[in-house]
């Protein structure tokens, strides 16, 4: 699950980490309110930070023709100004599909006066099945390229389970981010926090770009979280029903978020053959294998080995209600799932919906034969697909342009 | 005539009692399996099925029935926990079914087992099958979820991060009259037990094992490490299929460890790692066993 940058900071401020002054709000109201108290309480510059789960927002233009997705502003009117163009309206940026994301927050926050921008990362790292710490003093920029092209600019310290990160890790990354002086103890201190929040959030990935060495306004050096971008491990959220609060729906595909109503594992994509199959590696490879025929995928549809008719029948309905869907595909080897089980579920959900589209069926593994005398008693127009690929076959031929 | 478990372990259960524990011991007795005990708290004394003695610890129940592997059906906030009992009772083999485990329970996990001598395979995995020599591969092994019936004793080794793949690649040799060794699934989460190339390796060394076919998907870097290693040491004909290749970036596709990110486990990768290595590459799943058949 993804958090918006502002929760991202609130939860970085609670474990110590230094971040702008700053609040979210959802009116130009607010918008100018907020910046009216951080330029009392000394601020020079004011940024307007569009709040949507994707990055490359200061680039990116609205819908409405309005450029950039983050403003700076010198003036709480400015800011007024900036959060009516943008509060309601369709940001476009290199991360969110050419459709975008309808902007409803902004996070209106202090901008510091930047002298340097690093990079910080906390993730797993699978080779070592432990936690790294990554940083470098690239920041600002997009991390890929920098592991491309000087992979030695960036630096990673492998922390032990079994003690975490400790202050002389975190002071060694300070060092090689040629942080000096009270930099040093400031960074190890921001660095520990940061890694602390990614542990008990139960994060899958934070990163921090930029992390910014700013100078305050008395002319004193110090570090900023300036950006943050929080990740959680969906396996965890069960244990933190405070985060679970922070899911933004308005993030998340429709039908996905309908899907999830029901503990259905469904991805949409782009093409025109949606897929039902049991297991998350085998739904990988009907996808793979529509498109290697010459089909496109609609979307991926996990129902899982425990799935129950009603279960199935939703998922039924879901991928339907894709209104790019010209055929279905299900794809069953039931291990755990019982054949007939899915067969009376896509029975159930072909009357209810009153299914007209091509829908080509291959059952094989548990209680196969039940299965396949369900769909044949039930007078429903099926294809039967023998194995995966003649399944793929003839969904692909069915929905081909005649 | 196989790895890891042969029709003679002696398993217990833990999460016995739970619907979906009970449902596979049931199967897995029904296999001819020697489920010996199971482990569920507050539940020692009683009897599953009138047949299978249950205890409140693993540890009792290794001693009273001399179990060595252990099957997992515990739900996810407390398998991790099942997990390092099933290590610290001092079992050989622990196969933690479970899927939804937080990831950083198990990288708790790994440190803890680091330098213990028992074998995590899992979690989020289908289990572990050694077929038997009797009717639809009765008489075997059966710890985990796979339908007994699509096996046949035999000598191809399976080795999958996919549960439903493996099904597929093992009814595609067993419809060929082409048996199998033993089929482990090693489970479709980031940090795991055992990895491709740790089975493959026990393949490599099993008289038994002729030939392998290997399942991968998108995300980390496994199968390359695999691939490396065959391609240096591995003599005997391996297949591989990889899932994926038509999944979004960035997305998890169902499985945990699914996802490619910041570029890297992309399924072109992996791919390109198999051929490197001169691993048969299988264009469509459809054709896991006809690849592999070719090659042997």
């Amino acid at each position: 699950m993804n958090l918006h940058e502002y929760h991202a900071k609130q939860l970085l401020a609670q474990y110590g980490v230094a971040i702008p002054p700053g609040e979210v709000c959802q009116t130009a109201a607010d918008a100018k309110r907020i910046a009216e108290k951080l330029f009392a309480d000394g601020a020079k510059i004011v940024a307007v930070k569009s709040q949507i789960h994707a990055g490359g927002r200061g680039k990116g233009t609205f819908k409405s023709g309005f450029k950039g997705g983050v403003k700076i502003c010198k003036t709480a009117d400015e800011v007024h100004e900036m959060a009516k163009a943008m509060l309601g309206q369709v940001l476009v940026t290199k991360q969110t599909g050419p459709e975008g994301r309808r902007v409803t927050k902004l996070l209106i926050t202090m901008a510091p006066n930047i002298q340097k921008e690093l990079y910080l990362a906390v993730l797993l790292d699978r080779a070592t099945s432990r936690p790294v710490v990554m940083a470098s003093t690239e920041g600002g920029v997009d991390i890929e390229e920098v592991a491309a092209k000087t992979p030695e600019k960036i630096l990673k310290e492998s922390i032990d389970p079994a003690v975490g990160m400790m202050p002389y890790q975190a002071r060694k990354i300070a060092a090689g981010l040629a942080l000096d002086g009270d930099l040093i103890g400031q960074g190890a201190k921001l660095l520990l926090g940061v890694y602390k929040t990614w542990w008990e959030c139960d994060a899958s990935l934070l990163e921090i770009n930029p992390l910014c060495v700013i100078l305050t306004t008395d002319a004193k050096r110090a570090l900023l979280a300036v950006d943050a971008k929080l990740s959680l491990d969906d396996n965890a959220l069960f244990r933190h029903p405070d985060l679970q609060a922070m899911r933004d729906l308005a993030e998340e595909a429709p039908l996905e978020t309908e899907a999830s109503k029901f503990n259905l594992n469904y991805i949409k994509l782009d093409g025109n053959i949606a897929c039902l199959v049991n297991g998350a590696g085998l739904a990988m490879a009907t996808m793979d294998i529509i498109q290697h025929f010459g089909g496109q995928p609609a979307n991926f549809l996990d129902v899982g080995g425990g799935a129950s008719q009603e279960q199935v029948a939703a998922a039924f309905k879901i991928i339907l209600q894709d209104p790019g869907v010209k055929g279905i595909l299900v794809n069953i080897f039931g291990g755990i799932m019982d054949c007939n089980v899915i067969a009376t579920g896509i029975v159930a959900a072909v009357k209810e919906t009153g299914l007209k589209l091509p829908l080509v069926v291959r059952l094989e593994g548990n209680n196969v034969e039940a299965g396949k005398k369900s769909l044949t008693q039930s007078g429903l127009t099926i294809i039967s697909g023998d194995s995966m690929a003649d399944a793929a076959k003839k969904v692909v031929q069915a929905v081909a342009p005649a | 005539m196989s790895i890891l478990v042969t029709p003679q372990t002696r398993v217990l259960v833990q999460g016995i009692t739970g619907s979906f524990g009970a449902r596979h011991t049931q199967l897995s007795l029904a296999y001819r399996t020697q489920v010996v005990a199971g482990v569920t708290p507050g539940k020692g004394g009683q009897l599953f099925d009138n047949k299978v003695p249950i205890f409140d610890t693993v540890a009792e129940a290794k001693k009273q029935t001399g179990a060595t592997a252990s099957a997992i059906f515990v739900p996810p906030a407390f398998a991790a926990d099942a997990i390092l009992e099933g290590v610290d009772a001092g079992l050989e083999l622990v196969v933690c079914i479970t899927e939804g485990i937080p990831v950083n329970d198990m990288v708790k996990v790994k440190r803890a087992m680091e330098g213990k001598a028992t074998r995590l395979i899992g979690p989020n995995c289908p289990g572990i099958v050694t077929p038997g020599a009797g009717k639809s591969s009765n008489g075997g092994c059966r710890i985990g979820i796979s339908p007994g019936y699509i096996h046949r004793q035999g000598h191809v080794g399976v080795v999958s991060r996919s549960g439903t793949l493996t099904y597929e690649a093992v009814w595609q040799l067993t419809c060929r009259g082409v048996g199998q060794s033993t089929c482990v699934g090693i489970g479709g989460d980031p940090v795991n037990g055992t990895s491709h190339l740790d089975v493959i390796k026990m393949f490599a060394a099993d008289p038994e094992t002729h030939g392998i076919i290997m399942i991968g998907e998108i995300g980390g870097a496994t199968e390359e490490e695999a691939a490396d290693w065959i391609r240096q040491n591995c003599k005997k004909p391996v297949a591989g299929f990889i899932a994926g290749a038509t999944a979004p970036p960035g997305r998890r596709m169902g499985h945990a460890g699914a996802i490619v990110s910041g570029g890297k486990g992309t399924a072109a990768a992996k791919i390109a790692a198999f051929k490197a290595a001169g691993i048969g590459v299988a264009p469509t799943p459809s054709e896991m066993a006809e690849t592999l058949l070719k090659m042997m």
